[in-house]
């Protein structure tokens, strides 16, 4: 059983003990622990099962790289899946679940599939996508979906919060080991700009459990003293518990911090994501263990060896009393003498190789533990954990076993792997390390810059320098060059003497024993998150799958969560052997951020809830509200559609409302349309350009409408411009079209007419701007005082400035209602209090204020177009009877060349018509007109479509707009339209314009 | 004459800095060619500053001179003077093209301010605020979360500027990242 060594511990404080729950048994652990090492301080070997076979999985590493320990952590609001108990340190009170169980994970009926393998073979899903089809959907899929997935969803909201922040620097490191921490060090005391980013919550990496020295000191004290140093240096930041989790182009970094994942509910937030805008990046990442591939290579009890050295090591946890180690190199037997110290017994060390003459074998043979060269394991017993091994010959097919070794725990290892994920994340490229059978970085093809330079250097391990020597070397070579890079020179530093065992050259060994039969090769699992075996990659090389990167999506070799942190090289290598060809020639797949799955909360960070998204407010917004406005979103504006009295229906309210203005006076908020001046000597010829109409001529003092397209011909936006002075026009857009149109000018002004003299600002929210509408509209103005607002001393179409109430405010007499009405424009900052005024005056005529809708159902009933509902960005003005507003005296405008081409002269275009239903009925929001026959695909023909509809309360029945083929030629007749549910409703063509058609209001 | 009133009228969050609504602040824009001596005149009549330099922005009492963009300046007037001191601005600039216009109502103002206002504004903006770059003197014209901003350090605290209509949210997620456990402790 694995259980608490009286002695040792470098990280855990054994006064501070943590009770914590796994699947509701209370345990207990220290401060220091990570969930995985208290998990098999309690003896708790086995932690889940497996994706597909639902088999007995336990912790294999110690982490970043675990497959297995995946657990579903904490409840309600702060409930997580697929923790990863390697990486999880440990808190008083955490909760954890095992996953992808059922119904406990001791006793799982998914094991059946264990035994079923046969019938779900790499490409399983591919297979049977294909035949027989009806099985998918009504037997496959049902079953499929109740054995995959991993982890639950949460159910609640989360309660943390998340953050994010811009950081900028001139070196990044990422890794804190002694590369990194020599390479801060370097870059540092040169004069740079340094963040050195480490995943877990220590510094130093390896070097302490692999018992390095350095400068005749523990590396432990090395790396003490030097982080003291750098934290002195104010141009270092260090950071603990942050992974680099992608490098992207330019220098960009995210790295993700971990601040209170193991202090939840302590007011910080949970994570931080760390977006770095990077001079240069060091990727200090250090290297991964590979697994060895030997039948039963998954069973609980199976670990890494430098796993199993950290676990006695750092934590004081033993895997047993038996481990047998199984190696194909000489870091190994670190493991050996670790367990040999900690008092444990090592039974045997199997060593693939033919000779194992190192330094580190032989003191493992000093301190009396057997070594077995040229052996392997055929087999390993036990089902929930580990019960022994059955050793072979390696060079054999692993039918003869010549020893039975019981044990409790086998610690493997098959060489180490650089971690060059952020190497390659941004296009870095590997060579082939025949010597450490391994890929390593390639210098001369590093990711580089806008300018070409590299701008990501490897170091250390991660470099493939894997001796604590050369790592040293390499960190401070990496660190002083990613400075000098950035303008900051510095002399080579005199390297403190390290002093680490010599080691001899592994042997690369794929598969365990060499000549493993399919009985055993069906046993061996490379990706032990997605289930995938030696055989798998195997079949998928034989049904021609040749390149890496179909192969992997065939067998999902690696496409876990993990992304095949283990797996990777191994498989490849299978591949590369079935395939006969060289490892480097088969190459790598992708590598990809984040190199760890980071949280949604930090990708979010402060964009939810209130700050979501912002919310444009205007000055009248809170007094909306405050009466119970239901809003509408237009743009990022909230406008009231309606404001519902007592116990009104939606529908009501904008009934009452209508029929107020109409009969009386209301007042809207229209502060959001768009308000564009446009100023200079050109300023005419300039809006000339952008309208279809001729503004140039438009009188001081008047006001014109004006339609805008685009080059395309097509209606962009609408609106009232007036002109202010001899050189100036305030131009008016729809609500939502304010920036896009400012935007649009500034374009054409700095791209194309740069010569000409305008200048435009976007003034739409200097001035709240409040339409008073209806009959009585005027005389709610003359009660308030202040300027003349008559028919002669306003006129429909002019503006007129001065003071009403007492504010200062420039009055447009423009009507989009057919109303009586005045748009009135004043400083946000009185937006309010006129319009308080104005209710106040308004009172004795029964003013209501009214929203969108009715502002939409009062210019549908006159007849007037509304962008985004009339036009969809393939109308043209002259399919909304808007003809009369594109000058025939311009040589130019924009869209004017595109409106005479065939397709936009063409007869037949669907044009701007009134529908009134036969029955009085409300027309479907978009709803086709139907015409004779089919079109070429056999479906029903079109002739037109509703874009506009509404119930009339003025006429107390449906009316509509739409665009229909020869629409205005076909007044009076009647056409269908579909209905839904397969029914039609007949509408009478008219003219659009329903009230007041002469215009005598 | 009615009282006008700024977006949130004060409003104030005390997390690990100080974040408030400043009020409104007279804010003008004025888009003219920054290298004719026409412009420059008239700026320096009117306001006693000289056109700042690229990114940078100046004061002498209450008003100060913004460099928004190579044709844009940012004058900053006590709010009340505002009115005047466009006219001030057009008469002096009669005859050179220009477009001069009084923007103090399109704007809210917040004050962010303590020890590590700097990295409260890090959270939101990319910029670099370390305080070796971004120095007093600069005007920055950024983003913070989905909106646009300016800001620059102003008697010791930092002057946050943004459009009006979004005033809550700006000061929402000053807030928010000014809670207290949030410190970074980067300078």
């Amino acid at each position: 059983m694995s259980t608490r060594l009286t002695k040792g511990g470098r990280l855990i404080d054994r006064g501070a003990a943590q009770d914590f729950t796994f699947n509701g048994t209370k345990m207990r652990g220290y401060r220091g622990d990570t969930l995985a090492a208290a998990l098999l301080a309690n003896d708790q070997m086995l932690v889940g099962r497996s994706f597909k076979y639902h088999r007995p999985r336990g912790i294999v590493a110690s982490g970043a790289e675990e497959p297995n320990a995946l657990v579903n952590l904490g409840a309600g609001a702060r409930f997580e899946p697929n923790a990863r108990a390697t990486t999880t340190e440990l808190f008083a009170g955490l909760e954890a679940r095992s996953q992808n169980h059922w119904p406990s994970l001791d006793y799982d009926i998914g094991v059946v599939n264990n035994y079923a393998a046969r019938v779900l073979p790499a490409g399983f899903y591919y297979k049977t996508f294909i035949h027989p089809r009806p099985f998918w959907k009504h037997v496959f899929e049902p079953i499929i979906r109740k054995s995959a997935g991993l982890g639950q969803a949460p159910t609640e909201g989360d309660a943390d919060r998340y953050e994010q922040l811009y950081a900028f620097c001139d070196v990044l490191i990422v890794g804190g080991g002694i590369a990194g921490l020599q390479a801060a060090l370097s870059a540092g005391s040169a004069g740079a700009r340094v963040i050195v980013v480490e995943q877990s919550a220590h510094w130093g990496g390896r070097a302490p459990v692999d018992g390095v020295e350095i400068g005749g000191k523990l590396a432990e004290d090395w790396i003490d003293a030097t982080v003291q140093a750098l934290e002195k240096m104010e141009n270092v930041t260090l950071r603990l518990r942050t992974m680099g989790a992608g490098v992207y182009d330019h220098g960009y970094v995210l790295a993700h911090e971990r601040i209170a994942d193991h202090t939840p509910g302590d007011g910080r937030p949970r994570h931080r994501l760390w977006r770095i805008r990077a001079g240069c990046v060091i990727t200090a990442t250090g290297t991964i263990e590979r697994p060895l591939s030997f039948a039963g290579n998954d069973v609980p009890g199976v670990m890494l060896a430098s796993a199993v050295r950290d676990y006695v090591v750092n934590y004081a946890v033993s895997p047993g009393d038996r481990t047998v180690i199984v190696t194909n190199n000489d870091d190994a037997y670190r493991t050996a003498i670790a367990l040999h110290e900690a008092g444990l017994g090592v039974p045997v060390v199997v060593d693939a190789r033919a000779t194992a003459t190192g330094a580190l074998p032989k003191m493992a043979r000093a301190l009396g533990i057997r070594v077995e060269t040229g052996t392997a394991i055929a087999k390993v017993h036990g089902g929930k954990r580990v019960t022994g091994v059955a050793l072979c010959a390696q060079a054999g097919e692993g039918n003869a076993v010549t020893e039975e070794v019981a044990c409790e725990a086998v610690a493997m290892s098959g060489g180490w792997s650089p971690v060059v994920h952020l190497w390659s994340h941004c296009g870095g490229k590997l060579t082939w390390d025949e010597a450490g059978a391994m890929f390593r970085p390639d210098a001369n093809r590093a990711p580089t810059s806008h300018d070409g330079a590299a701008f990501v250097i490897a170091a250390g391990a991660a470099n493939g320098q894997l001796l604590a020597k050369a790592t040293l070397k390499d960190g401070e070579g990496a660190g002083r060059a990613a400075a000098a890079q950035m303008g900051h020179g510095s002399k080579p530093a005199k390297l403190p003497k390290v002093a680490v065992a010599e080691e001899n050259p592994l042997e690369p060994i794929w598969v365990m024993p060499q000549g493993a039969g399919v009985r055993l090769r069906a046993k061996m699992w490379l990706d032990y998150q997605n289930d995938v075996k030696v055989s798998d990659v195997q079949l998928a090389a034989r049904e021609g799958y040749e390149s890496v990167e179909h192969a992997k999506r065939y067998t999902t070799l690696g496409m876990a969560t993990d992304q095949g942190k283990l797996s990777n090289i191994n498989g490849l290598a299978i591949l590369a052997e079935a395939r006969d060809a060289p490892i480097p020639q088969v190459g790598t797949t992708t590598f990809r951020p984040p190199y760890t799955p980071i949280s949604m909360g930090s990708i979010a960070g402060e964009a939810r809830g209130e700050t979501f998204q912002p919310i444009r407010r205007t000055a009248i917004h809170e007094w909306h509200a405050a009466r119970g406005a239901y809003w509408e979103p237009v743009g990022l504006w909230r406008r009231p559609y309606c404001y519902p009295w007592g116990g009104e229906s939606h529908a009501q309210a904008v009934d009452r409302e209508v029929k107020t203005v109409r009969q009386a006076v209301g007042l809207l908020d229209a502060s959001t349309l768009g308000k564009i001046v446009v100023k200079g000597p050109d300023a005419g010829r300039f809006l000339d350009m952008l309208y279809t109409n001729m503004m140039s001529n438009l009188k001081v003092g008047k006001c014109r409408y004006g339609l805008m397209c685009n080059e395309n011909g097509f209606l962009m936006d609408d609106g009232v411009v007036a002109r202010l002075d001899n050189e100036t026009f305030l131009c008016h857009t729809t609500s939502g079209g304010a920036d896009r149109i400012h935007a649009w000018m500034e374009d054409w002004l700095q791209c194309e007419w740069w010569d000409w003299k305008v200048y435009t600002a976007n003034l739409t929210e200097q001035y709240a701007q409040i339409a008073i509408v209806g009959p009585k509209a005027r005389r709610v103005l003359e009660k308030l005082g202040g300027m003349d607002v008559s028919r002669e001393g306003l006129p429909f179409m002019d503006w007129r400035e001065g003071d009403l109430g007492g504010i200062r405010a420039r009055v447009f007499r423009i009507s989009f209602s057919g109303e009586l009405s005045y748009e009135i424009a004043v400083p946000t900052s009185k937006g309010l209090a006129l319009w308080e005024r104005l209710m106040e005056a308004g009172d004795a005529f029964s003013i209501t204020p009214y929203g969108t809708e009715a502002l939409h159902v009062m210019r549908a009933e006159k007849g007037f177009i509304m962008i985004g509902d009339e036009t969809d960005g393939t109308v043209i003005p002259q399919d909304l009877g808007l003809g009369w507003a594109i000058s025939k005296k311009k040589d130019d405008y924009l869209g004017k060349r595109a409106q005479e081409r065939i397709e936009m002269t063409r007869e037949s275009r669907w044009k701007l018509v009134g529908l009134e239903t036969l029955a009085g009925a409300v027309l479907p929001e978009g709803a086709y007109a139907l015409g004779e026959g089919t079109n070429e695909n056999g479906q029903k023909r079109t002739i037109g479509r509703v874009t506009s509809t509404y119930h009339s309360p003025t006429l107390g029945r449906g009316i509509a707009m739409g665009l229909i083929e020869h629409g205005p030629e076909r007044m009076g007749e009647v056409v269908s339209f579909a209905g839904g549910q397969g029914g039609t409703i007949d509408a009478k063509i008219v003219s659009p314009v329903f009230y007041d058609p002469d215009g005598e209001k | 004459m009615s009282e006008a009133i700024s977006a949130l009228q004060g409003a104030a969050f005390e997390g690990y800095v100080r974040v408030s609504e400043a009020g409104l602040r007279g804010m003008i824009s004025l888009r003219g060619d920054l290298s004719a001596a026409k412009v420059k005149a008239a700026v320096k009549k009117v306001t006693g500053l000289a056109i700042p330099d690229q990114r940078q922005i100046v004061f002498a009492g209450e008003k100060g001179l913004g460099w928004m963009s190579p044709d844009e300046l940012l004058v900053l007037v006590p709010y009340d003077d505002a009115g005047a001191t466009v006219e001030a601005l057009q008469v002096a600039l009669a005859g050179v093209h220009h477009l001069t216009r009084d923007v103090s109502d399109a704007r809210a103002i917040f004050r962010v301010e303590g020890d590590r206002a700097r990295e409260v504004l890090a959270k939101l903006s990319p910029t670099d605020l370390h305080p070796d770059r971004f120095r007093e003197g600069e005007l920055r014209r950024t983003r913070l979360a989905q909106v646009p901003a300016a800001f620059w350090i102003e008697d010791g605290g930092i002057t946050v500027v943004a459009f009006r209509s979004v005033a809550q949210y700006v000061f929402d997620l000053l807030k928010t990242s000014a809670e207290p456990g949030g410190e970074v402790n980067l300078w």
